[in-house]
C-alpha cells in the first residue's frame, strides 16, 4: 500500500506526540499529587506520631520507594483504570467519573451540535459576503465571546430566562418532580427519557438543558464561524472556483458544491478542538447550573480537599483533550488527499 | 547616544530625517499612537485600558464608601442615589467594591504576564537560536503544555497551593507562557540567518549577545501585541477562579469572587452579580480591541 506509506511516517510521528503529551500529563498530575503539597504521610498519621510510625506509614503508602518507582506505579495504576479512592466517599475515583461523566458528555455534545450547526453556515455566508453584515456579525460574537465570563452568561440567563421570563428549567438536569421516575439506562437524560416512553419528562429535561448548552454552543459557534469563513476564504480565492464561475456554474453551487466539500478536514480538525474546549468550558458552566457533571465533580473535589477526586477529574479531561487533538491530526493524514496520494 | 535634538528642529514635526536616534524613536512612537487613535475601535479599547488602570490606581478618591464596610440596615438595597449600584448581602457599597477591585484585576494581569511572557520568550529564543537537540526537546516540552486543559490545569494547582490571589497568578502564569515560547521562536528561527545576524556574528559576537542583543528587540513588537490579546484570557481566567473561590479571598473586592457573592441572591437582587460581570466584559473587550489595534499597527506582516 502506498497511500499507507505515505501516511505512516505522519501516524508514527503523531502517535510519538501522543505518547509524550499523555507521559506529560501524567507526570504533571503526579507531581501535583504527591511531591508538591504538605506531606502525605503527615496528613495520614498526624504531626505528633513517633518517627517509627511515621516511617511505618511511609511504607505502607509505597513513598519510601524512588519517585521513578512511585510514578511508575502511578502510570501502571492509571492503565487498569485505577485512579485512586475518593478521599470523602471512599469509593474509587473512577468509578465517581464514569457515574457523572455522561451528563458533561450530554451537555457538551448538544453544545457543539448547536455550534456547528449555526457556526458553519455563517462562516460560509460571511465568506460570500466580506466586509458586509455576516462578516460584522461574527467579529461582534467573536470579540464578545472572548471577553464575557462564561458562568455570568449563565447567571443572566437563569435570571432572565428562568426567574423572569419562566422560559425553562432550572438548575439541575431534570425538574423536581421527575427525578428518579426515569430509569437510568444511558446516563444520558434525554435520551433515557425517551427510552422510558416519557416525552413529558423529555421535554422537562430538554428544557434544563436548552439554556446551558446554548452557551457554550456559543463559544464553540464563535470559534467554528470564524475558522470556517478563513478556510473558505483561502478555497475561493483558488483558480478551480474561478473555472466553475466562469463554466456559469450558480453562485450557491461553487459555494456549498465545488469549495466546501474541500474545507471538510481542516474544519474537522477545528470542530474537535472546539469540542476539548467545551469539554474545559462546562467545569465553570455546571456550577452555576449545578449540573452534576465532572466539571462539578472537580470543583467539589477541590472545596472538600478530595485531592483524589480532583487529579482524577483533571487527568479524565486532559485525557480527552490531548486524544481529540491528536485524532484531529490523524484524521488529517488520512482525510487528506494531498496527504494519501 | 547623541546629545538632543538640535533646538533649530522643532521637535513636534516628523522630520524625514531625524537629527538623533532619540528624536526617531519619539517619532516613531508619535506615529505609532497617531494610527491607533485613528482606527476608532482600538482608540477605545486605549480609552478602556487606561481608564480601567487609572481607575485601580485612584480606586481610593473614586470610592463613595469603604469597600468593605457593612451596614446590615440597607443590605440587598437597589441602585439609589446613596448607592449607585446598590448594595449587597452584608450592605457593602457595589459600586465602591466595583472600583477597588480594579487593583487585584490589574496586579494579576500584570503578574501573569510578567511571569509567564518573559519565560516563553526567552524559551523560543533560545531554542530557535540554538536549533537541533536543544529545540527538539524545548519545543516538545512547550507543545506538551500547551496541549493541555488550561483551566483545569489551573484549577488543579491552586487545589494544592491553597487557594489565594498570588497562587492564582502562579496556576495561570504556568499554563500561560508556551505561546510566547512558539512565537520567539519562529521569530529566531526566521532571525537566525538574517545578514546583520550574521555580520554581528562575523565580528565576534557571542550567541548570548545575537540573541539578547539582536534578535530580541526585533520580537519585542510582536511579543506586546501577544501579551495585550492575551491579557483579556487571563482576566477570564482569573475571574473564573475568584468565582470557584480559588482566587482572591474575601473580604478583599475582586470581580470573580463578587459575582460569587451576589449568585445566591441573583434572583432577588440581580445588581449584586450583574455589576462585576459588566466590568469584567468592559475591561476584557477594553485589552482585545487595543490588542488587534496594536496588531494593525505595530505588525507589518498581518494585513486585515
Amino acid at each position: 500500500m502506498s497511500s499507507l506509506a505515505r501516511v505512516l511516517p505522519v501516524l508514527l510521528s503523531t502517535a510519538f506526540g501522543l505518547v509524550s503529551t499523555l507521559a506529560g500529563l501524567l507526570l504533571v498530575t503526579f507531581v501535583i499529587g504527591r511531591v508538591m503539597p504538605i506531606d502525605p504521610v503527615v496528613a495520614v498519621v498526624g504531626d505528633k506520631a513517633s518517627a517509627q510510625t511515621y516511617a511505618a506509614a511511609r511504607e505502607q503508602l509505597g513513598l519510601d520507594q524512588p519517585l521513578y518507582v512511585q510514578f511508575g506505579r502511578y502510570i501502571a495504576g492509571v492503565a487498569r483504570g485505577d485512579l485512586g479512592t475518593s478521599t470523602v466517599s471512599n469509593r474509587p475515583v473512577a468509578e465517581d467519573i464514569a457515574r457523572v461523566f455522561p451528563a458533561t458528555i450530554e451537555l457538551a455534545t448538544l453544545g457543539i451540535l448547536i455550534g456547528v450547526a449555526f457556526g458553519v453556515p455563517l462562516g460560509v455566508y460571511a465568506a460570500h459576503r466580506l466586509n458586509q453584515w455576516p462578516d460584522h456579525l461574527i467579529r461582534f460574537l467573536a470579540l464578545f465571546g472572548f471577553s464575557t465570563p462564561v458562568f455570568w452568561l449563565g447567571l443572566l440567563g437563569l435570571l432572565v430566562f428562568y426567574s423572569w421570563l419562566g422560559w425553562i428549567g432550572g438548575p439541575g438536569r431534570i425538574g423536581i418532580a421527575y427525578r428518579f421516575t426515569v430509569p437510568p439506562r444511558t446516563g444520558f437524560m434525554l435520551v433515557d427519557t425517551l427510552l422510558a416512553g416519557r416525552p413529558d419528562a423529555f421535554r422537562n429535561a430538554l428544557s434544563h438543558i436548552v439554556l446551558p448548552a446554548t452557551l457554550i454552543g456559543y463559544y464553540a459557534m464563535a470559534y467554528i464561524a470564524r475558522m470556517t469563513r478563513g478556510f473558505m476564504i483561502e478555497e475561493l480565492s483558488k483558480e478551480y472556483v474561478t473555472t466553475a464561475r466562469i463554466k456559469g456554474a450558480s453562485e450557491a453551487r461553487v459555494m456549498w458544491l465545488h469549495a466546501f466539500p474541500n474545507i471538510l478536514v481542516p474544519l474537522i480538525t477545528v470542530i474537535a478542538l472546539s469540542y476539548g474546549l467545551l469539554l474545559e468550558g462546562t467545569v465553570l458552566i455546571e456550577t452555576v447550573f449545578s449540573w452534576p457533571g465532572l466539571g462539578l465533580y472537580i470543583t467539589n473535589g477541590l472545596f472538600t480537599a478530595d485531592m483524589p477526586a480532583v487529579l482524577g477529574g483533571t487527568l479524565v479531561v486532559g485525557l480527552i483533550f490531548v486524544i481529540l487533538n491528536k485524532a484531529s491530526e490523524i484524521s488529517y493524514a488520512f482525510l487528506d488527499p494531498r496527504t494519501t496520494r | 547616544m547623541s546629545a538632543p535634538a538640535s533646538p533649530a528642529v522643532a521637535p513636534a514635526a516628523l522630520s524625514p530625517a531625524p537629527a538623533s536616534r532619540r528624536e526617531a524613536r519619539i517619532a516613531l512612537a508619535r506615529q505609532r499612537l497617531r494610527r491607533i487613535v485613528a482606527n476608532p475601535s482600538s482608540l477605545i479599547g486605549l480609552v478602556i485600558v487606561v481608564t480601567f488602570v487609572l481607575v485601580a490606581i485612584f480606586a481610593p478618591l473614586l470610592a463613595t464608601h469603604e469597600p468593605n464596610a457593612q451596614d446590615f440596615a440597607v443590605r440587598l438595597s437597589p441602585p439609589s442615589a446613596a448607592h449607585w449600584l446598590g448594595t449587597d448581602q452584608f450592605g457593602r457599597d457595589v459600586y465602591s467594591r466595583l472600583v477597588y477591585g480594579a487593583r487585584p484585576t490589574l496586579l494579576i494581569v500584570l503578574m501573569v504576564v510578567l511571569l509567564s511572557a518573559p519565560f516563553g520568550f526567552v524559551l523560543g529564543l533560545v531554542a530557535g537560536y540554538a536549533g537541533g537537540l536543544l529545540e527538539a526537546v524545548l519545543m516538545r516540552i512547550t507543545d506538551i503544555v500547551m496541549a493541555f486543559p488550561r483551566l483545569v490545569l489551573a484549577l488543579a494547582l491552586v487545589a494544592v497551593l491553597k487557594p489565594g490571589l498570588i497562587n492564582a497568578v502562579i496556576a495561570i502564569a504556568v499554563t500561560a507562557w508556551p505561546p510566547y515560547a512558539r512565537l520567539a521562536r519562529a521569530e529566531a528561527l526566521a532571525l537566525r540567518h538574517a545578514d546583520f545576524v550574521e555580520a554581528a556574528r562575523g565580528l565576534g559576537m557571542g550567541a548570548r549577545g545575537i540573541v539578547f542583543g539582536q534578535i530580541m528587540p526585533l520580537c519585542m513588537s510582536s511579543v506586546s501585541i501577544r501579551a495585550t490579546l492575551d491579557m483579556a484570557g487571563i482576566i477570564l481566567t482569573a475571574a473564573g477562579l475568584g468565582f470557584l473561590g480559588l482566587g482572591a479571598q474575601p473580604p478583599l473586592a475582586e470581580w470573580g469572587a463578587m459575582i460569587a457573592q451576589g449568585r445566591d441572591q441573583v434572583f432577588d437582587a440581580w445588581w449584586v452579580a450583574a455589576a462585576p460581570g459588566i466590568a469584567i466584559v468592559v475591561v476584557s473587550l477594553g485589552f482585545n480591541l487595543l490588542g488587534d489595534g496594536l496588531r494593525d499597527v505595530l505588525d507589518p506582516k498581518h494585513h486585515g
